[in-house]
């Protein structure tokens, strides 16, 4: 690898096609992200035949535009010498948790050019990938940190103590946070994806008209949130005549109240200098406004990246293969896509 | 024969127990589909069966990722198509392949699997009771290979169960 540390990450796991430069894993020189969610709206979630079929039509431009932003032609040579050097130290690829049919787009066409370039291919799992998330919009940020990530397919807590090093501390027993949302929103008959409308409908109900369930679990620092969502249909159910307002307010702050709860309470413990969010639910309004008056309160530093930062991209993918290159090394081109990839703490 | 009965739960625990009590009743290449709305119990129930079958994971919501694959004896995949809206994707799921390989499939919204396996499957349908915490659990078994079972598993679902055409049909 040279000083500059280059590494072009891919990002196809879900509904985005996305592909990013970035340099020692700290500096996002190019991010480019093409949403597939006009077409998963369609459908009211992601359609795993069509999510594939649309990564491999957008996977290449997707790539040209982040080489392009960082200087380079489509063969990765710098514009200005295209007879010179690659520019690209290593391309980092997200190898899993996600859609199979989706990965393999993106997993193929990293181990491709890292191939015809001659340089390393690293394949990241994807979840690391959304710790880096805050620290790529906040260089100055001191660790430990606790990262709450939640999104439509997971809900975890965990310990960052080093770039590359990371204990999970707690994750749903059930739903994920953001499955909650979007099982609730089908279920008031709102759109897909449902973070977003029940946030916008909450703002104009009473998040205090209806005392749901904030569950408890056996570990201190997981999450369920099945009951909730079953605690929602039955009140629904008996009281035909509430707003859908009222339901997605208190709704939403039963989600908040747990996720910050947890948040605070590991923080804590592990002795932390500030906390993290990441993941698509870290888009939600009142949950970002909770998280930084709660750790203010304490004294302790929130990171609130970005609504692109938050949701699926590539520059954490750079980034957490950056980290994976320097601490393991590369990754055999033999390696395969693994849907069912979990985050386990670090050795 | 008779090919259907029908139990109540009056908890979580309890439709719990009635996946672990089929459970027991599964061999490698059945399907199991399970018919019932938002908060019914669908997923109560698998955590149920898988862990009667040897599982000791937690048994999460596949409705992200669509399946998960538990290393149980027989191996279960618990599919979930609430998110699915065409057969032709849940053809992609390629869930023969998992039956083939001698598994066990369970389906949660089922009835969008109805096309491709409802002719020769264990039906579970979850429906909401009077209180919050009751359930009404009917199944009904379809094809030889499980009409044989009914008799077995109305045993398995305990004292209460009723056959179709009485209480249960209500």
């Amino acid at each position: 690898m040279t000083a500059r540390g280059r590494v072009l990450g891919i990002e196809t796991s879900c509904d985005e096609t996305a592909a990013a430069v970035v340099e020692r894993g700290r500096t996002v020189v190019t991010s480019v992200v093409s949403s597939q969610v006009d077409l998963h709206a369609r459908y009211g979630g992601v359609v795993p035949e069509l999510a594939g079929r649309a990564h491999v039509e957008l996977a290449l431009p997707v790539v040209t535009d982040a080489l392009a932003g960082a200087g380079l032609d489509r063969r990765g040579r710098s514009f200005e010498d295209p007879a010179g050097p690659v520019g690209i130290d290593a391309v980092a690829a997200t190898i899993g948790p996600g859609l199979i049919g989706a990965l393999l787009v993106g997993v193929s066409t990293a181990k491709a050019l890292a191939l015809a370039w001659g340089v390393p291919f690293v394949g990241v799992n994807h979840l690391e990938g959304h710790l880096y998330a805050a620290m790529l919009e906040a260089p100055e940020i001191e660790l430990p940190v606790v990262v709450l990530l939640v999104s439509g397919g997971h809900t975890l807590l965990v310990a960052l103590d080093a770039p590359g090093s990371y204990r999970v501390l707690g994750a749903t027993v059930d739903d994920a946070a953001g499955e909650a949302f979007d099982k609730v929103a089908r279920y008031l008959g709102l759109g897909y994806p449902g973070g977003p409308e029940i946030d916008r409908l909450a703002l104009s109900g009473d998040a205090s008209s209806i005392r749901f369930p904030r569950a408890s679990t056996a570990g201190a620092f997981d999450f369920s949130f099945s009951g909730l969502k079953t605690a929602v249909v039955s009140y629904v159910r008996a009281h035909p005549q509430v707003t859908n307002a009222d339901v997605a307010a208190s709704f939403q702050e039963a989600v908040v109240d747990v996720l910050v709860a947890k948040t605070v309470a590991a923080a804590t413990e592990i002795g932390a200098r500030g906390a993290c969010l990441a993941g698509g639910v870290a888009a939600n309004s009142s949950l970002r406004a909770r998280f930084a008056e709660v750790f203010d309160d304490r004294g302790m530093r929130s990171y609130l990246p970005s609504r692109a930062m938050c949701t699926d991209n590539a520059a954490m993918i750079a980034a957490a293969g950056y980290f994976q290159l320097e601490r393991s090394g590369p990754t055999p081109l033999d390696a395969g896509a693994v849907p069912d990839l979990q985050l386990r703490t670090s050795r | 024969m008779e090919s259907q009965a029908t139990v109540s739960t009056a908890s979580e625990e309890q439709t719990r127990a009635i996946g672990a009590g089929i459970a027991h009743f599964l061999g490698a290449g059945d399907v199991v589909l399970l018919v019932g709305s938002l908060g019914a119990g669908k997923t109560t129930f698998v955590q149920g069966l898988v862990a009667a079958l040897g599982g000791r994971e937690p048994v999460t919501s596949p409705t992200f990722m669509l399946a998960h694959k538990y290393r149980t004896a027989p191996p279960v995949t618990h599919v979930d198509l609430w998110r699915l809206g065409h057969l032709q994707e849940v053809v992609d799921l390629a869930l023969e392949e998992e039956l083939d390989e001698g598994g066990v499939v369970v389906v949660e919204w089922g009835e969008a699997a109805e096309p491709l396996y409802g002719a020769d499957a264990l039906v579970v349908r979850f429906d909401w009771g009077r209180s919050d915490d009751e359930r009404t659990i009917s199944i009904e078994a379809r094809g030889a290979c499980w009409t044989s079972r009914i008799a077995g598993l109305r045993e398995a679902l305990g004292p209460g169960t009723a056959g179709a055409g009485t209480e249960g049909a209500a």
